[in-house]
Parts: C-alpha cells; structure tokens; sequence
C-alpha cells in the first residue's frame, strides 16, 4: 500500500512538471509572437500618417510615403487572384464533384501539394523563364501577376475543397433525385452552400499574397518608381520589395529605418485585417447556416 | 432541341473543370521543363566569359585545362607546367593590367593603340606564358595560342568548394558550401522550433482546456501569416545585434540568426498539424489508458504520441521544408558569405538567398544564370523528396490503420 501510494505521488509530480513546462513553452511562443508584433507596432506606429501612405517616396527613399507600393501590391493582388481564384475553384469543383476516386485524382492531389510545398523562389525563377523572357512580357504586372496566381492556386484549390467537403452529401442526393444535372446541382446547391467558407479561402490567399517578396523579384518589382503603372505590362513598386530593400540596400539604410518600420507595419496590418476578415465571416455565416 | 443544348453545356462545362483540374499538373510540368532545361545547360558551357581568351606561347604541348587548374595556376598554387601535364617550364602569369611595367608609353602608343601589339610580342617572348584579356586585343597575326577551358561538370559543381560565379578568369561554380550553409541553417532552425513547437502542440491539444485553445490557436495561425520580408526585418533589427552583443561577435548575421528566424517562421507548421495528429486519436483508447489506472501524462507519452507519431514526423518534415525554401528572411539576417561554415557563428550563405541576390545581376542566358537555374533544381528536386516524403509518412498511417 505504501508502495503504491509512492508510485502514484511519483506520476502526479512527474505530470505536473511535464504539464508545467508545456504551459511555460506555449505561452512562450506567444509570448514571442507579441514581442514581434509589439516591437513592430510600437515603432512604426509613429510613422504612420496619411501623408505616408499617400505620397510618394523622396529624398532618395529615406521619407515622404509609399503609396506607389501600396497601389503596386494591390495591383498585384488582384492580377493574381483574377487568374487564381476562377481556375482554384473550377479546379476544386473538378476534383470534389467530378472526378471519381482513382489514380487520375490521386495524380491530380499528388501534384497539387507538391506545387504548395515549391518554394516561392522557385517560382521566382520559373516566372522569369516562362513569362518574362519565353513569352516576353518582360519586368510587368501582367508576369507578376500570373507567377503570384501560381503561387496562390495550391491554397485557393486547398480551401475551396474543404468547404466543398464540407457541404452535407444529402444536399446532393436531393438535388440529384429531383431531377437536376450534375452543374445544376453544383451550381444552385453546392456553390451556394460552400461559398462563405470559399470566400474565406480567397481572403486567406490574399494576405499571403500580399507578402509575398521572392517570386515578385524578378518578374515585376521596381526598385524605385515615382509613377503609377499605366498598363499591364509596365512595373510597379510593391510594400514586401520595398521593405526588403530600404532595409538592406537603401541609399542610406539608418535614414530610411523609419520607412521600413511604418511599411512593415502596413504589411502586418494587411495581414492581420485578412486573418480577423476571415475568421469573422467565418463565425457570421456559421450562424446563419445554423439558424437556418 | 433543348435538351441537346443542355446536354451541350454539361458537357462543356465538364470540360472546362477538368482543363482547370489538370493546371497544377500542367505548372509542375512546366516548372520542371523550364527549370530544368536552363539549368542544365550551364553543364553545356566554358565557365569563362565570351568576350575573353585564355592564351598561352605557341609551343606549349597543353591545350585544354579545367576550370579548378586554371583558378589555381592564377592563385599561383600551380606554378609550373609540369603540374598540369605540360613541360617543365615556370608559369608566367600575365595581365593586361601589367602591360605598363613591361613596355613603355611610346610603345604602347596613344590611346593604347598598339596594344594587341604589345601582347602579341609579350607571349611570343616568354615561353611559359599564360594570359588572360579581351578578345578584341588579339591582333590579326597573332602567335599564341587560344587555350581550351572544360566545360562545367556535373561532379565538379555539386563537390567545388568555392562558388564565385563572375570570379575572372574562370567563374567558380562549387555548390558545396551553399548546400551545407542551407543544411546548417535549416538543422538549426528544426532544432529551436521541434521542441517548442511539439510542446505547444501538446499543449494545445491535450492540456489546455477548449477556451484558451480557441484563443491560442488563431494567434498561432497569425504567426504563419506574417510576410518573410518582415520576420527577416525583425530579424535584422533585433536578433542580428542580439546574436553580435551576446557573442561578442564582429558581425551577428549568422547562420544562428538565420536558424532563430527560421525556428519562429517554422513554428506554427509544426504546431497545427502535430496538434491535428493528436486530436485524431480516438478517444477509446485514452480513456482506456486512464481507466488502466495511467495517469494523464502516462497516457499523452505511451498513448497519444506514439499514435500521433506519424501526423508529428509529417510537420517536422514540412517545417525543414519550409525552412530549406524560404528565402528573404534568410537572405536578410545570414550574412551571405558564400563559405564553408564550421560553427553556428560565422555568416553562410543560402540556396534561395544565393539565387534572390545574384539573380538579378545576372546576364540572361548566360553561365551565371545557368548556373542560379540549376541551383533551382537543386532546390526544387529536395521539396519533391520532402514531400514525397510527407506523403509516404502519411499515408503509412492510414493503412496500417486498416
């Protein structure tokens, strides 16, 4: 008896360090998301103003605003999703309501997340090699654009399936047995259905777009610019290039620190308005299917 | 009629779903044509510019040297000829910036005039010669000889020690120390986010109860988000003087400030998908451990994680790789020295950051571009095992449970 009772006196202490230390270690990491996000915050708050994200870049990029990046970055964004997201979700349809089970689907999955786990200076180079020298669009958002939808299509086909996964096989069945076709139901039942959770998925993509650096390196970003584009084939500034370089190669690096953090901010922000968006209509439909 | 039409259009928009469903077939594909059949070709190619020659005295029996020989003659690490298979005679190394010290103004003449003169006269002279310069300074009656350099070899660039692409004469092209200082980082990174990430996985998953996890997790989520671009900028503004402060060290770009970075980025992909492993164990059998008497850890380490075991091995996978392609971040806080390292502490240089920051400098179509696309392959061919390799690990698991 008094063995036992030491061997379970010995299993609680050994549960309470372990369960202690992994309390410590979690809150550790989001202690270090805060420190990050804090820091950022904390100093480029002050740099923040509407001359900054509305005028353009002086004095050799170290003050005035950015505001041709952000137009750049929001160019860009929609180039891509325009090319992304139709072609994400016919490709998701395909795949969750089309095709059977089989070896094409299985090829069809294989490939689609093995192009989410390229990296994106990868398809940096690729977009380079295909559209700006092959197909001679040279340095333009029209290049840009398509090498970031590549980049987004593994997300948006990835969200978009779950949602359709998500929508009851029932819905289906009724709609199948009532004598509408395939697209008829896809259409008028599936889609609806799934489409806040899809929309989800396209906000996501959006703020990963928004930050992308590499793939946009070579294939659209410019260094400086102190012009919007005027059509698709020409440059454009862009905030995740622009931040890189102030804070590595910028004409003066100590002066231009301000700049960087106020433009980190910004990307933060773009983000974390993407994230609390999504999450939000994420809750707000969930309830409406619910009640419904 | 109607329904002809509308049989039609089921048709066609079968059609363009499945045209849709094979587009990221189709871009693989095409990733690998294109990647592939530019980066192959650098093994097609002198690594010597197309503008210059490599000329040696008429009568020296040699005719072709490798890359690495050439570098070391111009080192001066090989001094005789017979060291390369030729007679013996001492090599004299010959540049075109030297041309004063051998020959007068008037000889050279105004405005360098007579200079393929000059260096035509200077090789015919001395026998153990070898000269690097412009082709437009040979003279039409020219006496040297134009020597051969060998092309690039497959075993010659995953082995070289050195990579200096635009290094004169001869462009070094060894991805050794890049494809360690990629190792290195990454080990790094895996080894601060593994423990921590798996911890807060169990956390999350096991410990915490539903409210705090509903808070906790989208904040970790949030971590993912975050542009490289700015954890490199983080990194650069506090870990990077962090590292040189605690380490007394002369600059604190580090591989070390790199694996830092990389171990946050790289958290919450090991967090989310351990965690999703350990919420799939079936309920049965934890209850069933904790009715054996076990207690709640006991059931976490012989039950939970040995179950988990793959879904946990599948996210250490994916977080090396995404650790092995990330690129700005690391670009921003490495240092980029393209050396060999030896510890933690000295700056490396990465694959992607070797590719973002020469890329842009590099002549299209020619061997330095070559040789950043074939980097690419290096890069892209390791992400495919990688994630074969999840695949493998993952699917593993949903067989044996059958």
């Amino acid at each position: 008896m008094d063995k036992d009772l030491k061997i379970s006196r010995k299993k609680k202490i050994n549960q309470a360090i372990a369960f202690s230390l992994f309390t410590f270690l979690s809150y550790f990491i989001v202690a270090i998301l805060f420190v990050i996000l804090a820091f950022l915050i904390y100093k480029g708050i002050g740099v923040l103003s509407w001359g900054f994200i509305s005028e353009m870049p002086t004095d050799g990029m170290t003050s005035g605003g950015i505001y041709p990046a952000i137009i750049g970055t929001l160019i860009l964004v929609f180039g891509s999703m325009l090319f992304a997201f139709p072609v994400g979700v016919m490709a998701a349809i395909y795949m969750n309501e089309y095709v059977k089970d089989g070896w094409i689907k299985r090829f069809i999955k294989l490939m689609t997340n093995n192009l989410a786990g390229v990296p994106s200076i990868v398809f940096g180079l690729f977009g380079m090699a295909l559209f700006v020298n092959k197909l001679e669009f040279g340095d333009s958002i029209l290049a840009g654009s398509l090498t970031l939808g590549l980049l987004a299509l593994p997300v948006v086909i990835r969200t978009t399936e779950e949602a359709l996964k998500a929508v009851d096989d029932t819905f289906r069945q009724a709609s199948l047995g009532l004598g509408a076709s395939k697209w008829q139901t896809t259409s008028k039942v599936v889609l609806p259905i799934a489409f806040p959770n899809i929309i989800t998925g396209l906000i996501l993509s959006i703020g990963r777009v928004s930050g992308e650096t590499a793939p946009i390196l070579f294939t659209v970003a410019a260094y400086f610019l102190p012009k919007l584009p005027s059509g698709i084939f020409d440059q454009v500034m862009a905030l995740p290039y622009h931040l890189y370089v102030i804070s590595t190669s910028g004409t003066n690096i100590e002066k231009s620190r301000e700049m960087a953090y106020g433009t980190a901010l910004i990307l933060i922000i773009i983000v974390l308005i993407s994230n609390l968006a999504a999450s939000r209509l994420r809750k707000y439909f969930g309830k409406k299917v619910k009640m419904n | 009629m109607k329904t002809n039409y509308k049989k039609f259009q089921e048709k066609f928009i079968e059609g363009l779903l499945m045209l849709s469903g094979t587009v990221t077939s189709l871009t693989v594909l095409l990733i690998v044509v294109f990647l592939f059949s530019e980066g192959l070709g650098v093994f097609n190619k002198k690594p010597i510019d197309d503008d210059f020659n490599l000329t040696i005295h008429a009568e020296n029996r040699i005719s072709k040297l490798s890359p690495s020989q050439v570098k070391n003659i111009f080192d001066q690490k090989i001094k005789n000829w017979k060291e390369v298979g030729g007679k013996d005679e001492k090599i004299i190394l010959f540049k075109i910036d030297d041309i004063s010290d051998f020959y007068t103004d008037d000889q050279l003449g105004k405005d360098f005039k007579n200079l393929s003169w000059c260096i035509n006269d200077y090789i015919v002279k001395h026998r153990g010669v070898i000269a690097f310069f412009s082709k437009k300074y040979i003279s039409k009656n020219f006496k040297g000889k134009i020597l051969d350099v060998d092309k690039i070899k497959v075993s010659e660039f995953l082995s070289g020690d050195e990579w200096f692409p635009t290094a004169r004469p001869v462009a070094q092209m060894g991805v050794k120390p890049l494809i360690l200082g990629t190792l290195w980082v990454s080990l790094g990174a895996i080894l601060i986010a593994l423990p921590l990430g798996l911890a807060a996985a169990i956390y999350l998953s096991e410990i915490a109860n539903s409210r705090i996890r509903n808070i906790l997790k989208p904040l970790i989520e949030l971590l993912a988000g975050i542009p490289s671009v700015v954890y490199g900028f983080f990194g650069l503004v506090i870990i990077v003087p962090l590292i040189q402060q605690l380490f007394n060290l002369p600059v604190g770009e580090t591989a070390l400030a790199g694996s830092v970075v990389l171990g946050i980025m790289a958290l919450p992909t090991i967090i989310t998908i351990s965690e999703d492993a350990m919420r799939n164990t079936p309920r049965a059998m934890k209850e069933a451990s904790l009715a054996l008497g076990a207690s709640k850890w006991q059931t976490i380490y012989k039950v939970v994680i040995p179950h988990s075991a793959s879904g946990i091995t599948a996210g250490a996978i994916l977080g090396i790789g995404r650790a092995i392609g990330e690129t700005m971040a690391v670009l921003m806080v490495t240092g980029n020295a393209a050396i060999i390292p030896t510890t933690l502490l000295e700056p490396v240089r990465t694959i992607p950051a070797t590719i973002a920051a020469e890329l842009g400098e590099a002549p299209n179509g020619g061997v330095h571009y070559q040789a950043l696309f074939a980097l690419g392959c290096i890069l892209f061919i390791i992400t495919l095992v990688i994630n074969l390799l999840v695949e493998f690990v993952t699917k593993r698991k949903t067989l044996s449970k059958h």
